[in-house]
């Protein structure tokens, strides 16, 4: 085997060979800060944690906790409905930003300030819109109707509801542009043929664009669940877990735990959650490196 | 001129039953926002959708500082972009260096790390939050700036080197044999050929890891808690802390906070578009 600069055969080296060839040398010399960043910030941590976290009584303690199973059915919630809901509009949205006019796009490079934007200014003023003495949405539902508006963030489900939106209103732009990259790339004259032979829009949709974009969607849902999972901003910083830690999805779940000292109740909340990570993280890895 | 058809009219009202929603959709929570920075505390809380006396008087007291929650806002604004300079840097020079050992010099066990690197990417960032949280305190560094840009690093590489390593690879490999034909050492390879084709999605990736750094919460909040040594957004979390939260202010220091990223992802679109969809899924 040669290992060279450029898959030149003529400079020979045996990887079993005591002498190193000098790019080869530079080679394992510039991967080494990564190495480093790796072995220090992310083997260690997570051996350590997982070694905090080993004690059985951790998972009984989180089985018993009724805050536990509350914030793991949220956390399905949102993936479940959640990204659902997300991925479809931005799949309907994507159409709609492929619609060639100017007004359109101008309306898309607004669009991208939600997720250009940092989170944690936006996602305040989301709380304080759905303040109920305060807020202007009650404000508006006020002057139209007379009523009081609900206290949005006072019922567990509505606050769930509100904390999927903010998620959806912050990570919507990337996905769609995602997947305009991918509508484009269909070609166009499978439209034109199918126009000519007078197909309706959504047998155009069915046979034209879903087939060339199933596999990038549906690639896009599950990085997106893994990336969800790692949402912590949408949710606490609206509803900070509350009302009563109802509303806790597992990130915050873990930090939760942190806050209060128990840091292998915390790592052992996290581990709960492998079982369903690991096999989205293989599929996403063995998709990326074809 | 020609006079619209029946059925263009039909199709740009219905595209603009779409748009209409999607602008407000987009721009409400950020005119929320503004309308705060703009507004008297009175007309911030009476729920109008324009004050009756807008002001920039929210923006002179942030400027100079004058409220209890304010009074290291221009440490923490330098704090916020020292960190997110430093992360831009360091990711930069990282992730470089490993794509272009990995690419160029097909360095034996570099699919391995890239692979590494890639499964890094895949850890959600706040399940690793809580061991490095941990970790970062058994280093000694909690409320060590280096901590946060440490740990900010450790989550910008492996995206980095896997967006540029897919570009790396789109360079033609006859540029380096003719390099190497010319006597060129590796090291001038990468300084000379290697860095300047590369400059656009250098320009992305250094775009990326800074606007991450600027934006990141959690980490800041979990590492840094110090208020000579916090970053803004932790800032502006510890706004909240109070019962009578000037949310004026608050909305006021948020507009300034989200200004530059805004600013900085506008003036490198082009190339965060092109670099963020090569790297995030390959179509």
């Amino acid at each position: 085997m040669a290992i060279t600069l450029s898959g030149d055969q003529s400079i020979p080296a045996s990887p079993l060979s005591p002498r190193l060839t000098p790019a080869q040398a530079w080679g394992i010399a510039l991967l080494a800060p990564y190495l480093l960043v790796f072995l220090a910030f992310v083997v260690y941590p997570v051996c350590y944690g997982l070694w905090l976290a080993r004690a059985p009584s951790n998972y009984v303690a989180l089985y018993n906790d009724p805050i536990f199973a509350r914030a793991a059915v949220n956390t399905l919630i949102f993936l479940v409905i959640g990204i659902n809901i997300k991925m479809l509009i931005a799949l309907f949205l994507s159409g709609f930003f492929a619609v060639q006019r100017t007004w359109i796009k101008w309306l898309s490079v607004i669009f991208i300030l939600p997720w250009a934007v940092p989170s944690i200014p936006t996602i305040l003023s989301v709380r304080f819109m759905l303040n109920p003495e305060w807020g202007m949405i009650n404000h508006l539902i006020f002057s139209l109707t007379g009523d009081d508006g609900p206290n949005w963030l006072n019922d567990p489900t509505v606050a769930l509801t509100m904390a999927i939106g903010v998620h959806i209103w912050k990570s919507l732009p990337f996905w769609t542009l995602i997947l305009i990259t991918g509508r484009l790339a269909i070609a166009q004259d499978l439209f034109e043929a199918a126009e000519v032979d007078g197909a309706s829009w959504w047998q155009k949709f069915r046979f034209i664009t879903w087939p060339s974009m199933q596999t990038l969607y549906i690639t896009c849902t599950l990085l997106s669940m893994i990336w969800t999972l790692g949402d912590f901003n949408s949710v606490y910083l609206l509803t900070g877990g509350g009302p009563a830690d109802l509303t806790h999805v597992l990130s915050t779940l873990g930090i939760r735990y942190l806050r209060l000292d128990q840091l292998s109740l915390a790592m052992a909340s996290i581990v709960c959650a492998m079982p369903f990570v690991l096999p989205l993280v293989y599929f996403m890895m063995k998709r990326l490196s074809r | 001129m020609k006079l619209p058809s029946l059925r263009d009219v039909a199709t740009e009202a219905r595209l603009l039953l779409i748009g209409i929603p999607v602008f407000l959709w987009t721009m409400i929570p950020i005119y929320h926002m503004f309308l705060f920075a703009i507004s008297p505390k009175e007309d911030a809380f009476s729920g109008k959708l324009w004050p009756d006396h807008p002001t920039l008087h929210n923006f002179e007291i942030v400027f100079k500082q004058q409220h209890y929650f304010l009074r290291d806002f221009y440490v923490q604004f330098w704090n916020s972009t020292l960190i997110a300079a430093a992360v831009g840097a360091l990711t930069l020079f990282i992730a470089t260096a490993a794509a272009f050992s990995i690419s160029r010099l097909k360095v034996p066990g570099g699919r391995m790390v890239l692979n590494l690197a890639l499964f890094t990417y895949f850890i959600p960032a706040a399940f690793l939050a809580v061991p490095m949280y941990r970790t970062m305190g058994n280093y000694g560094l909690l409320n060590n700036h280096w901590a946060l840009i440490l740990a900010m690093v450790t989550i910008a590489s492996p995206y980095a080197i896997w967006v540029l390593k897919q570009a790396s690879d789109k360079l033609p490999v006859e540029l380096d044999e003719a390099a190497v034909m010319d006597g060129a050492t590796t090291l001038q390879i990468f300084r000379l050929v290697y860095l300047p084709l590369m400059m656009p999605s250098l320009v992305a990736i250094g775009t990326y890891a800074v606007l991450l750094a600027w934006n990141e919460y959690l980490y800041a909040f979990l590492l840094l808690s110090n208020d000579q040594e916090i970053t803004l957004p932790v800032a502006l979390g510890n706004f909240l802390a109070a019962d009578d939260s000037p949310w004026e202010l608050l909305m006021t220091t948020g507009f300034i906070y989200a200004l530059p990223p805004a600013a900085v992802y506008y003036a490198f679109r082009r190339y965060m578009v092109g670099g963020l969809t090569a790297g995030a899924v390959k179509s």
